[in-house]
């Protein structure tokens, strides 16, 4: 029981990162119909900065969450302009293409300037836990939570109570007519970018600290298993990326936790694999039909 | 079609046979010496691989991000069959074995999957590669994480020259045989080929275990030719680097996959010392071909002999 408790605090801390993620991968995807792959690459750029941030200049932990988000943010916006504007028009198979080549892009630049080596961030938050009923919870973790919820809860102020949010619902729902009532659709997929980007810039800095190493290809299991949560909360739906990004966490935790650390990411991709044929539109994802 | 012997296929024979013969003699006055022989390798292996992945994604329009995972399993069971019985009999069960292992691979994964379009068709199959790997991880008979070593090497340019023809010339009768105009009518439309009678789901799973088939044969042939094998190696980056292959060549296009192939094996070669600036440029590729010609540079062409001669006939392929 105790075990048990202990794989769900550990997994609710990781589910609340792969939330973050996903919640970029959620919200890209229902505004352009785009997997967007380079998405687990900005969350590892976040990383980075985050580092150079703490190492170099000697900030705390909130200053480089903060600048890590806005640099990252800048980051998906240049990204979506550069690379994905110009295939506006194009298959989505060009597009997802695209998507994988600047993932790629991301990570061997990364790589080329700062080597593959795996860095090891610096002790920025304490590294103290407590006890509760034989459950241990570090710091670390709560400050996780304490980074994570207001974020989500903020991002749902900003999607459901303000201007931009409300284009972003209507782009994501018809963009032709959204863009015919006068909305920017250009300038609000910007926004999606830049909300979503800076979510997984704060992703990546947690992680840092949680796991304590960063290298440039980390981003690429995350960047995966976020997306499944997104698909098994049910992909364009905000709420959905958080239930699905919580459960992969825990579910993953549990299954390491009960001797297959060895087979965990076999495990998520089970999942995706069962929920896109049981049930594609996912936990909260409404159902389209499709029509010729 | 009728001729056996017309005057394109009596080219093309010609054609195979120079080709065969000079690299042979090349190969026996040591102008490609053993370190350019592991080009050839690549090239052949890259051909087989791109030529089976475009059959999946560029005639049939499945996207397909798994191609690696079918291509460990021809790895992994010619590996263990030659390190059992290391000999030709040997290899030749192997390679057979590892592309009926992996075309029933193919139909397994493929009959569910399939009803997938698109993006969450890639996902899923990127999703069964990574399974794939990680059981090959954990079996064994595959020596785990720590790889399988020691597979005998039988490879030679004879061997690689017959399987690559062979895959080359399988895949284009198939895609001009009644079949393969199925799979491009379910590429270009999907629901059109529905309603015109054709049994969907039995072309894109037919088309999917053909060219997981090759991509067996492609892996069988790494085996022995690398003779260490460990799971990493087949991971998500494997699938990425033939994908790359076909789209510059041209999704729909034999002969631009055969040239980027090449192409692509020769720029590993020179840069094979600067990992992370050689996959920058895969890369920077990806994107800048996608942005300025999004068909490939070949498109859905092919490079023929009628191009040649002098009347141009009707030379359209689909």
């Amino acid at each position: 029981m105790e075990q048990l408790m202990q794989q769900i605090v550990n997994g609710i801390s990781l589910g609340s990162i792969y939330a973050l993620i996903a919640l970029g991968y959620t919200m890209v995807y229902g505004i352009i119909k785009l997997i967007n792959f380079a998405h687990g690459d900005i969350y590892m750029i976040g990383a980075y900065t985050g580092f150079a941030v703490v190492t170099y200049t000697n900030l705390g932990f909130f200053p480089a969450l903060i600048i890590a988000m806005i640099a990252c943010s800048a980051l998906g916006v240049v990204t979506e302009k550069v690379a994905y504007k110009p295939l506006r028009s194009a298959s989505r198979i060009a597009v997802l293409i695209t998507a994988i080549g600047v993932s790629l892009l991301m990570e061997y630049v990364m790589m080329f300037f700062v080597t593959a080596d795996v860095r090891s961030y610096p002790d920025v938050l304490s590294n103290a836990s407590f006890e509760i009923g034989g459950v241990i919870i570090k710091m670390q973790q709560i400050y996780i939570l304490i980074t994570t919820v207001p974020l989500m809860v903020f991002l749902q102020y900003i999607v459901h109570r303000t201007k931009v949010g409300k284009a972003m619902r209507a782009v994501s729902i018809d963009r032709d007519a959204a863009e015919l009532m006068g909305i920017k659709v250009d300038q609000t997929i910007s926004y999606t970018f830049a909300i979503g980007s800076a979510l997984a810039g704060a992703a990546g800095v947690l992680v840092g600290i949680y796991y304590n190493s960063i290298n440039p290809l980390m981003g690429i299991m995350p960047g995966l298993k976020a997306f499944v949560a997104a698909v098994l909360g049910g992909i364009g739906s905000i709420p959905g990326a958080m239930i699905g990004g919580m459960s992969i966490g825990v579910i993953e935790n549990m299954v390491s936790g009960y001797g297959g650390s060895l087979i965990k990411d076999a495990v998520v991709f089970a999942i995706l694999i069962i929920v896109l044929l049981v049930k594609p539109s996912g936990i909260l994802g409404k159902n389209t039909r499709e029509k010729v | 079609m009728k001729k056996l012997f017309t005057r394109n296929a009596l080219i093309t024979l010609i054609l195979m046979a120079v080709s065969f013969v000079l690299v042979e003699v090349l190969i026996q006055a040591n102008i490609i010496t053993a370190y350019y022989q592991i080009t050839l390798a690549t090239i052949c292996i890259n051909i087989i691989m791109a030529v089976s992945l475009n059959l999946v994604t560029g005639f049939t329009g499945q996207f397909s991000l798994g191609h690696a995972g079918f291509m460990s399993i021809g790895a992994y069971t010619c590996g263990i069959i030659t390190v059992a019985n290391p000999t030709v009999g040997g290899f030749l069960t192997g390679i057979v074995m590892g592309a009926v292992l992996a075309a029933l691979a193919g139909i397994i994964i493929g009959i569910p999957t399939l009803r997938l379009k698109g993006d969450y068709l890639a996902i899923a199959t990127l999703g069964f590669a990574e399974i794939i790997r990680i059981i090959v991880q954990t079996l064994d008979i595959t020596g785990g994480a720590a790889g399988l070593n020691g597979v005998p090497k039988f490879t030679n340019w004879p061997w690689f020259w017959f399987f690559t023809v062979l895959t080359i010339i399988l895949v284009n009768n198939f895609i001009h045989s009644s079949h393969g105009r199925a799979c491009i009518a379910i590429r270009e439309d999907e629901i059109a080929a529905e309603a015109m009678g054709i049994n969907t789901t039995k072309y894109k799973v037919m088309a999917f275990a053909v060219g997981a088939f090759f991509a067996g044969i492609g892996g069988a042939l790494y085996a022995s030719t690398f003779f260490f094998l460990k799971p990493a190696t087949f991971g998500f980056l494997k699938s990425i680097d033939y994908l790359v292959i076909v789209v510059l060549g041209g999704m729909g296009s034999i002969t631009g996959s055969v040239v980027a192939g090449i192409f692509l094996a020769v720029v590993n070669t020179v840069l094979a010392e600067f990992t992370a600036v050689r996959m920058i440029i895969y890369a920077a590729l990806l994107v800048v071909v996608m942005i300025f010609r999004p068909q490939g540079l070949m498109g859905s062409k092919e490079i023929t002999f009628k191009l040649l001669q002098k009347k141009p006939q009707s030379n359209k392929q689909e």
